[in-house]
């Protein structure tokens, strides 16, 4: 299946540009194992998406847990914890 | 709603609100300034301004749930937001949130309730810049336990009180 995925703040900036990106995953069926999946492509992968930091999960677009069921088509994106308003 | 870099006019904005509306008796509105962080030790060297990122898309879908949200529970007539993004210099407008009510009741309580949920739930970042680099904010849990006094909340997960890992936040967020 095809998954999208975003990296916003810290973790976009702690992974370098040109980071999003779209590919074939049919390994991970989670967004939890996604990220782990993700975390093992590289030291500086496996840095910014630890589990020792901060890092916060949306699923189309909608915050969401690790357990959250991936699909043909998702955009998932990774990021810290929010600080506007 | 809308997510801009430009700046607001709050007069403008609170005479749009009440446009047309008789049935209003109450307008609450609340802006949010870029403040000075070294003033209260949170940095080393003083702030020269914030830089704002945010997620296009979900930003919008979100503080639209949060408006719908605010309608629903406090009877709200009409809200406005507007959030600034990218470069901003001290003492910037950084946030808007206006809202119109019958009664000043819901109204203060609807533009409170509303900022709560946006400091912890919309997909905004801030960087702070000074003299020695830039750096990004850490979220507040206190903004969680502000948010948690308004019971429970259709979609709110955890921020920073979500603790380093993720795992479990969010539990049945999307029903």
């Amino acid at each position: 299946m095809k998954i999208s995925v975003r990296y916003f703040a810290k973790v976009r900036e702690a992974l370098g540009p040109g980071e999003d990106l779209s590919f074939e995953a049919d390994g991970p069926a989670t967004v939890g194992a996604l990220r782990d999946w993700l975390a093992a492509r590289s030291p500086r992968h496996g840095a910014a998406l630890s589990h020792e930091q901060a890092v916060r999960t949306a699923c189309d677009q909608v915050m969401c847990g690790a357990d959250e069921a991936l699909y043909d088509g998702a955009e998932v994106a990774f990021f810290p914890p929010v600080t506007g308003g | 709603m809308a997510v801009q870099e430009a700046d607001f006019d709050l007069g403008n904005e609170v005479a749009a609100l009440r446009e047309g509306d008789t049935g209003i008796g109450a307008v609450a509105s609340f802006v949010g300034t870029v403040r000075e962080w070294a003033l209260d030790g949170a940095a080393a060297a003083p702030t020269s301004g914030l830089v704002l990122e945010h997620y296009p898309g979900m930003t919008e879908r979100s503080i639209e749930a949060m408006v719908d949200e605010g309608i629903r529970r406090f009877g709200l007539r009409g809200v406005r937001v507007i959030h600034r993004v990218g470069p901003l210099a001290l003492g910037d407008q950084i946030v808007l949130v206006a809202v119109s009510a019958p009664h000043r009741r819901a109204a203060f309580q609807g533009c409170e309730f509303l900022m709560d949920w946006l400091k912890t739930q919309a997909p905004f970042w801030k960087k702070e810049v000074s003299a020695q680099g830039a750096q990004w904010v850490d979220a507040r849990e206190q903004d969680d336990a502000a948010l948690a006094r308004w019971g429970e909340v259709p979609g709110a997960v955890p921020n920073a009180a979500g603790g380093p890992d993720a795992e479990g936040q969010g539990q049945g967020s999307k029903a």
